[in-house]
């Protein structure tokens, strides 16, 4: 399934994520990181719902979230890389 | 990126990470300020067009003064406003490079207006990245050439006036009247659609110079959430309500599309 | 002397050639009296020479056009005249606090301001002192004549790119618009590698850091530790001073004075040796590095000193620094906007021989 990660370190928890992601599931944390913002999450029992579509990460100007898109499941077939 | 190797597994793949370009350290940036997304696109430019192993970059003077510290190519540093002037300086000298400058509205619209008109003018075969935030974001706030009538700043404190100073100016669209601009175009950064169009356009920004048709310009409209004394996401918000209607969004020239060829840079018999 | 390759040139046009001789690229210039048949003549030999030439919107773009190509490897250059240098200061300073080799000619004339267009020395502060903020040094030459013109020139983009450093060409209205004589150079062959290690020039990813050209140290020591390091670079020069010393050995009253106005004292010098007069003429050709030591050797053989300069008392306050632990020197100024002679300066030499 798809989901984001998010470099705490370099999140300046601006949340412009939070306004693209079309299933609303980006949220900022209470979690403070050294530089002293709040960094942007998606809750664990939010992840399943991520579609990789990376508007998050495309927002983002500190390049803080990596998206990985779930493959179609295809077993005879090997998926280019 | 072997972080990211390490982490996937065999039915995922990694769409989206930080280009090869683009130097791995935190910016100096405020949260919310667009000059992330325009360095970032920057450098995912270079690399899919595999640019970035010849490219010679100027940096200019404004909150992007580090822009060598974060897109990794060799980069020289020009007074302010002369951006355009030393990238015609690098490119007569190297044409064999790809050149480009990044400029900000007090540097590229105020002190640089000569330099950056005149490079358009003669078609330099550079390329120029123009982040529009209608204030002067590193000293602190003060008026630029785009601020709008009415927009308060610490040198205009009752807001923009235009009997006494003037309109905001337009620069995709002046620029475009001049002969040797090949691509002039006007993009934003406040949204995930904005913001797939302004790569586009910079990457025919870019395309004009590798292909030797002219100049190119391409002006993003991004937001200073400091300056404009909002948080991030009121002032995102503000490019879309406010400076998309005065600054619309567009290609203003494109001499690929329409045929014209712009005008050599060494001059016509 | 006489030969088939002599050119019959003015002194801007002898610059010209000599850059050209020296490998000059890229000129960058903007009209400005009485230094224009430097850009005119490029405009076609350079062309014609597969370099490339652009008449800037200004002289503050052609200094920073010059700044660009310098930092990307490429011997490039850039004249004007006295208010043209004013608009170039700032990206002088740059380039010295960058390191960026240049090279910038200054016909200079008579100011402050608009002034007029004849010759004055006007510009020595400037030019010496740096005519832009901070504390950097530009290694100037004063040529007397188009021949000198020629070859400073043309060891200018040597020295430039030996220091990484802008070298100014201090010359004037009379030494630029002047006709004469010249024995021109063979072509220095170019050199692909020339700043390889340190200029703009792109690199695989991973070879290396890329290379940023700047001259903003932020961080807490880094600019003392840029300015000591160009501090030292300066101090390396000291031994590149030149001068042109005449019948100074007996001479009782040394003239000091360079350039043209030089020139011109050389034959105030001669004229009164041959009335009997113990005179000499000391020229510096390097502004700097200044010839202090040579000066002091003079002042400590016993020698009295006139400055004589076109201009309000500009390099005598070198030649005073140089002397002063054995004296002093006097001073003729010629006043920016009279044209001097030989004999306007024999009063004064006799005046200075006099006092004792």
């Amino acid at each position: 399934m798809s989901r984001i990660t998010v470099n705490e370190e370099r999140c300046k928890g601006c949340l412009l994520c939070t306004t693209v992601c079309p299933a609303q599931i980006i949220v900022q944390s209470a979690r403070i990181n050294q530089h002293g913002y709040k960094v942007a999450e998606v809750p664990a029992d939010k992840q399943a719902s991520c579609t990789g579509c990376a508007s998050c990460a495309t927002i983002c100007p500190d390049v803080a979230i990596q998206v990985w898109r779930s493959k179609k499941p295809k077993s005879a077939k090997k998926t280019a890389a | 990126m072997s972080n990211a190797a390490k982490n996937m597994s065999a039915d995922e793949e990694l769409v989206f990470s930080r280009p090869d370009s683009l130097i791995d350290r935190a910016t100096h940036y405020c949260p919310g300020c667009h000059h992330g997304v325009a360095h970032r696109m920057v450098a995912e430019l270079l690399d899919e067009m595999d640019l970035a192993r010849n490219t010679l970059a100027v940096s200019s003077i404004g909150c992007s003064v580090f822009l060598y510290n974060y897109v990794d190519v060799d980069t020289v540093e020009a007074p302010h406003g002369r951006a355009p002037a030393v990238a015609t300086g690098v490119k007569r000298g190297r044409p064999d490079k790809f050149v480009f400058a990044y400029q900000g509205d007090g540097d590229l619209a105020s002190i640089g207006m000569a330099e950056i008109i005149h490079a358009a003018n003669r078609g330099e075969r550079i390329s120029i990245v123009f982040v529009n935030n209608t204030v002067y974001g590193m000293t602190g706030g003060q008026m630029a050439p785009t601020t709008l009538i009415g927009q308060k700043t610490t040198t205009c404190p009752g807001g923009r006036c235009k009997d006494r100073e003037g309109a905001p100016i337009r620069m995709a669209e002046l620029l475009s009247g001049l002969g040797g601009v090949a691509f002039s175009a006007r993009g934003s950064l406040d949204s995930v659609k904005n913001i797939r169009q302004a790569k586009k356009y910079m990457r025919q920004a870019f395309e004009v110079q590798t292909k030797g048709l002219g100049f190119g310009f391409v002006e993003l409209l991004s937001a200073c959430p400091t300056n404009w004394h909002m948080n991030p996401l009121a002032a995102n918000a503000r490019i879309a309500a406010e400076m998309i209607p005065y600054f619309p969004l567009g290609v203003y020239k494109d001499v690929a599309a329409d045929g014209t060829c712009g005008s050599l840079a060494g001059g016509e018999k | 002397m006489a030969g088939k390759d002599r050119l019959f040139v003015k002194g801007n046009e002898a610059v010209a050639l000599g850059a050209l001789a020296a490998g000059c690229k890229c000129f960058f210039g903007y009209p400005i009296t009485p230094q224009n048949d430097i850009p005119e003549f490029m405009s076609k030999a350079l062309v014609e020479a597969g370099g490339a030439f652009v008449q800037a919107e200004s002289e503050v773009a052609a200094s920073n056009m010059l700044l660009g190509a310098g930092a990307a490897g490429v011997r490039a250059m850039t004249s004007s005249s006295s208010p043209g240098l004013s608009l170039k200061q700032e990206a002088i300073s740059y380039m010295a606090g960058s390191e960026i080799p240049a090279v910038i000619v200054n016909m200079s004339r008579g100011g402050p301001g608009l002034g007029d267009i004849g010759p004055s020395q006007g510009d020595y502060f400037q030019s010496t002192r740096g005519g832009g903020h901070g504390d950097y040094r530009l290694f100037v030459l004063a040529p007397s004549g188009a021949q000198e013109a020629y070859d400073m020139t043309y060891e200018a983009f040597d020295l430039a790119f030996a220091f990484r450093n802008p070298v100014l060409i201090l010359g004037d209205a009379i030494v630029g618009q002047m006709k004469e004589p010249i024995t021109p150079r063979p072509p220095r062959k170019d050199d692909p590698a020339e700043g390889l290690d340190w200029r703009l020039e792109g690199f695989e990813k991973g070879s290396r850091k890329n290379r940023i050209i700047k001259s903003l140290f932020l961080n807490d020591g880094e600019l003392a530790g840029q300015n000591k390091h160009l501090q030292a670079k300066y101090e390396t020069w000291k031994k590149l001073v030149r001068a042109e010393s005449f019948d100074t050995d007996d001479a009782e009253l040394v003239v000091v004075a360079f350039g043209s106005i030089g020139r011109i004292a050389k034959n105030a010098v001669r004229n009164l040796r041959a009335k009997g007069k113990k005179v000499g003429l000391f020229r510096p050709k390097t502004l700097y590095p200044f010839p202090a030591a040579q000066l002091e050797r003079l002042a400590k053989a016993g020698k009295r000193f006139l400055t004589i300069e076109h201009n309000l008392g500009q390099m005598v306050e070198d030649v005073r620094l140089s002397v002063r632990k054995h004296g002093d020197s006097d001073l003729f100024c010629v006043y920016p906007g009279n044209m001097p002679s030989p004999d306007d300066f024999e009063a004064p030499i006799l005046k200075a021989l006099g006092r004792k």
